[in-house]
């Protein structure tokens, strides 16, 4: 490990460019986004490769007393470090996605997506309670910006909509972190993370952080904002927000509320159960109705999200593995789906999934992309999703079978929407003459959708990459929970093995 | 203590008060013409008075030292952070005038000395530490702010504006003043240390009512919720420069002087205020919040804006803490940052005649016509609502840590939860610079001092700040500690 500060380093290439691309022209800020993009996943990458799995805790650790009541600490585990991933390789896809669908104000919008960039990653390094507030909120602006002026035509009610919403949750939270500050005498987040506040304390602040996170993952019924910010924002403003800005509700559970407060979580475990029961049927459903392709994806993220509050709040390893995988690898999957969608709408300008049909006849290579994300979608064995949910479900079934029975209609109802699209975008005749005639992919959409590809099937065939780190941090929250963690419904017993001597000469025949 | 050492204390009240009857002399032979030079010499001796007063606040001085003429003032580091707020925003209102004024051709010298002399008013207001001194303090800087509210006589709104400013801002006074005879009568002495002491045992019928009427007129003076009807018409129908005049130095003085009456006078009967400055703070909060919502005109909306910061730096009085004060402190820094930022913005939106234009439907699209102020208006419109990494945003949160603190969980968690409101508003602004089809009527160009000033609070709220937040923490946490020992 060198002495380099990396993720510092993380923060500054992107905000640098971010300042010179509001003095740039048009060509040379798409140029300057998509370097700084690509030298950070470059840093990433070298992040990676020296995390040092089965080591400390904590690395890349920095610390500098800059200010008042709280500190510039960072620091990555392995969970920070595989969204941080998550986050590095998106953002140069989305940088690709825009490069000829934006034409207007293109500095300014370059500049909202780098500063996005240092947002996210400073909300997964930081290691100060208040830092992480100011990263975590921040985000608010750039987003607010992209979905407001480069959006569709309903793009200021739903920018107004996310805004308030997610603000309205989060503000709470930070008189709770005031509190815990005050209580606990420190903002160190690695320090809370081992305090124990007081019984009734925790309710509160449990209750005051779930307010924040629920809106942000979202959860049911808080996650009316989604479909309307996802709706209206550009195709990159959307791979990005269902890419890592919902992962941010999701660490923060894992991160504050299932370490911090571990009496409260069991306490409202159930809280978070029901809703992620309803969420995953009533959404699938609605995302059933839909007839904007747009709206159909966004409903099936917040389904894909009940599963991962649902895991996390199982309490043991399987569903918070299984919940990190969903959230890793629904990153990648919804954000192909949104540049999917991003594809043919620059195309045809229009989402309206009636408008399409037998795509898979004038563009086969798209065709093969989207069945490959939709199946990843739906979690296929062999794609990213089904680890992630496989595991999520055996997490959550070890608590209560009613909960993962409920979790797996989900799922089949996530095959129908998911395959209900995919048919009438793709396959059927071809009645549109317009949609008929749409070129095929060329080269920067296959540069875009490519390495989503391989990124999707790598974390099918072999999640030990991604899980390795993540393991002991989790072993850590696992035990850190196992104090309080419910004993489960299933109450398996090892039954009496066989008898063996006839396997034993069954064998032996051969 | 005597009185040479009592006039040593009182160098940079010395220098506004020489320098405005001198400059009032001037501009009386002088005419129009001599408005420029009088307002560069009025600069330059608040500029004077600033750089004073910097150093007795860099080492926080304190204690009997700080006392003078008898115990009528206190020059201390708190008077003294206040007084650097003073300085510096009322330079910025003499800097933006002109540029208004002469428009009108009505730039005339007695600008800058009514400007001068208020500032006086306001450093004594924020050194009092007697009901006399407060009163004195107090009055002179409210006589120079009824003429300079109407300072436009031809002009029917501006006339409007002082009259308003000037029956509502009597009354007030009156209130304070029957408070005050009744604090008087009812302690037997106007001083603030000899008020505290004679409180100490706790507060007779006759001690309440004194405190609740000076804490009325007082509330008047910084325009809380319920007594700040007067403020949306004063601040729409007051010339522009003075409305950010009026928004930030007299808002400072009336709150630093709200702030040492509460907390050095009244003290030892905290429990008696606090419930009255806790209503106030969370009115101001919500009624500055949802009255701005339907504004169209964007001086009227900056008043409720200025209701709704005051119900905030409120907060930070309400736990009557040191630390509260301190969190106060801060939070005005911030907040005259803003405010002039935002006023010198408004200053900016010109039609090509160089007409105001002061509707929301004048700025349509000012992101594409002219986007260095409209990213300029978006950073400030943010702070206010108080999103970080922006320094509004710490401003709000030292206020609240300290409300956290003195165990005020429910004050905060209301506070906090109505500047969601508030946020709407300021999105609006950034909706209609930003989201909005261009109407480009913003075609006037502007001066460099105008820019100057703008860039200069921009940068105050910006990130970059948050590098300075330990030594001014140290400054406000010195400064508050000199109200403790006051004794």
């Amino acid at each position: 490990m060198t002495g380099l500060p990396i993720l510092s380093l993380m923060l500054l290439v992107p905000f640098v460019a971010a300042i010179a691309c509001f003095f740039v022209e048009a060509k040379l800020a798409r140029l300057v986004a998509l370097l700084a993009t690509l030298i950070n996943l470059a840093l990433g990458v070298v992040l990676w490769a020296n995390f040092d799995v089965g080591g400390a805790q904590w690395q890349f650790t920095e610390r500098a007393d800059l200010f008042a009541g709280f500190q510039w600490a960072l620091g990555i585990d392995g969970i920070a470090l595989m969204l941080i991933m998550l986050s590095v390789f998106l953002m140069p896809i989305c940088i690709g996605a825009s490069w000829t669908s934006i034409t207007k104000r293109v500095g300014e919008y370059m500049a909202a997506f780098l500063f996005m960039e240092v947002l996210m990653i400073g909300t997964f390094a930081a290691q100060d309670l208040f830092l992480f507030y100011i990263f975590f909120e921040a985000g608010l602006i750039p987003m607010y910006l992209i979905i407001g002026i480069w959006g569709g035509d309903d793009r200021i009610y739903a920018s107004y909509k996310f805004f308030l919403y997610t603000l309205l949750g989060s503000v709470v939270m930070l008189i709770a972190m005031l509190w815990m500050a005050n209580e606990a005498g420190t903002t160190d987040i690695p320090t809370l993370m081992q305090y124990d506040f007081p019984g009734g304390a925790q309710t509160w602040l449990w209750l005051a952080f779930f307010a924040s996170f629920a809106v942000k993952m979202p959860m049911w019924p808080v996650h009316t904002w989604l479909p309307a910010a996802h709706v209206q924002a550009p195709t990159a403003g959307s791979v990005i927000l269902a890419g890592v800005l919902l992962k941010l509700g999701g660490y923060g559970f894992i991160r504050f509320s299932l370490p911090m407060f571990p009496a409260a979580s069991v306490d409202f475990m159930w809280l978070v159960f029901v809703l992620s029961m309803v969420a995953v049927v009533v959404t699938s459903l609605i995302a059933l109705v839909q007839h904007d392709m747009k709206k159909l994806i966004a409903y099936s993220s917040v389904a894909h999200m009940a599963i991962v509050t649902a895991g996390l709040f199982s309490f043991n390893v399987q569903g918070l593995e299984g919940a990190m995988m969903v959230m890793l690898g629904h990153g990648l999957v919804s954000g192909a789906l949104f540049l999917c969608v991003g594809v043919i709408y620059d195309r045809l300008h229009t989402r309206e999934i009636d408008r399409y049909g037998g795509l898979s006849i004038n563009m086969p290579r798209y065709a093969t992309f989207f069945l490959l994300f939709t199946m990843a979608s739906i979690g296929l064995p062999g794609t990213s999703n089904f680890i992630g949910e496989f595991l999520s479900l055996a997490g959550i079934y070890k608590v209560s079978s009613t909960v993962a029975f409920v979790c797996t209609t989900g799922i089949i109802l996530g095959a129908a929407y998911m395959l209900y699209l995919y048919r009438r975008v793709a396959f059927g005749e071809q009645k549109n003459a317009d949609a008929a005639a749409m070129p095929d992919l060329d080269m920067r959409e296959w540069l875009m959708l490519g390495p989503l590809a391989a990124a999707v099937l790598w974390m099918g065939v072999y999640p030990e990459s991604f899980l390795a780190p993540m393991r002991n941090d989790i072993a850590a929250l696992d035990a850190r929970l196992a104090g309080v963690a419910p004993a489960g419904d299933a109450n398996l017993e090892i039954g009496e093995p066989l008898p063996v001597e006839e396997e034993a000469d069954h064998g032996g025949a051969h | 203590m005597d009185i040479l050492s009592s006039l040593g204390l009182i160098i940079p009240e010395l220098i506004l008060a020489i320098s405005g009857l001198i400059l009032l002399l001037v501009s009386a032979w002088g005419g129009n013409q001599a408005s420029k030079p009088v307002s560069i010499a009025a600069c330059i001796a608040l500029g004077g008075a600033f750089f004073l007063v910097a150093p007795g606040v860099c080492a926080g001085v304190s204690g009997p030292d700080t006392l003078a003429f008898f115990g009528q003032m206190r020059i201390d580091a708190f008077a003294g952070i206040a007084k650097l707020m003073i300085s510096a925003a009322a330079g910025a209102a003499l800097v933006v005038a002109p540029a208004y004024f002469d428009r009108l051709k009505a730039m005339r010298p007695e600008f800058a000395v009514l400007v001068l002399f208020a500032a006086l008013g306001m450093s004594i207001m924020v050194s009092a530490a007697d009901l006399l001194a407060l009163y004195i303090g107090l009055e002179l800087n409210s006589l120079a702010a009824y003429v300079l509210a109407a300072y436009l006589r031809d002009d029917d709104k501006s006339a409007e504006a002082g009259l308003k400013y000037f029956v509502l801002g009597a009354l007030a006074s009156g209130i304070l003043l029957f408070g005050m005879s009744l604090t008087y009568g009812f302690t037997g002495t106007t001083s603030f240390t000899g008020i505290n002491a004679a409180i100490s045992g706790g507060l007779s019928g006759g001690q309440l009512f004194g405190l609740i009427f000076v804490l009325a007129g007082m509330a008047f003076k910084i325009s809380a919720v319920p007594f700040h009807m007067w403020t949306p018409d004063v601040y729409e129908g007051a010339p522009t420069p003075v409305t950010a005049f009026f928004a930030s130095a007299p808002k400072v003085a009336a709150i630093a002087l709200l702030a040492r009456l509460s907390l050095e006078a009244f003290g030892s009967q905290a429990e008696a205020w606090q419930q009255v400055v806790t209503f106030a703070a969370i009115a101001s909060i919500v009624v500055g919040a949802l009255g701005a919502i339907g504004q169209d005109n964007i001086k009227r909306l900056l008043a409720f804006s200025s209701i709704n910061n005051v119900g905030f730096i409120l907060i930070g009085l309400a736990t009557a803490t040191l630390a509260g004060a301190s969190a106060m402190l801060i939070y005005l820094v911030f907040y005259v940052a803003m405010t002039v930022g935002s006023f010198v913005a408004v200053l900016m939106l010109k039609d090509a005649e160089g007409n105001p234009l002061e509707t929301f439907g004048d700025i349509k699209g000012l992101s594409t016509t002219r986007p260095a102020l409209a990213w300029c208006l978006l950073l400030i419109m943010f702070s206010l609502a108080g999103i970080p990494p922006l320094m509004g945003f710490y401003g709000k949160l030292v206020v609240f840590q300290a409300a956290v603190e003195a165990d005020l969980l429910a004050l905060a968690v209301i506070g906090i939860a109505a500047s969601v409101i508030g946020a709407f508003y300021y999105l609006k602004f950034i909706k209609v610079m930003f989201f909005d089809e261009p109407v480009d009527r913003v075609k006037g160009t502007s001066d460099w001092a105008h820019w100057a000033l703008l860039l200069i609070s921009t940068v105050v709220i910006s990130p970059v700040a948050f590098l300075g937040t330990e030594w001014l923490g140290n400054l406000t946490e010195m400064a508050a500690a000199a109200l403790a020992i006051a004794g």
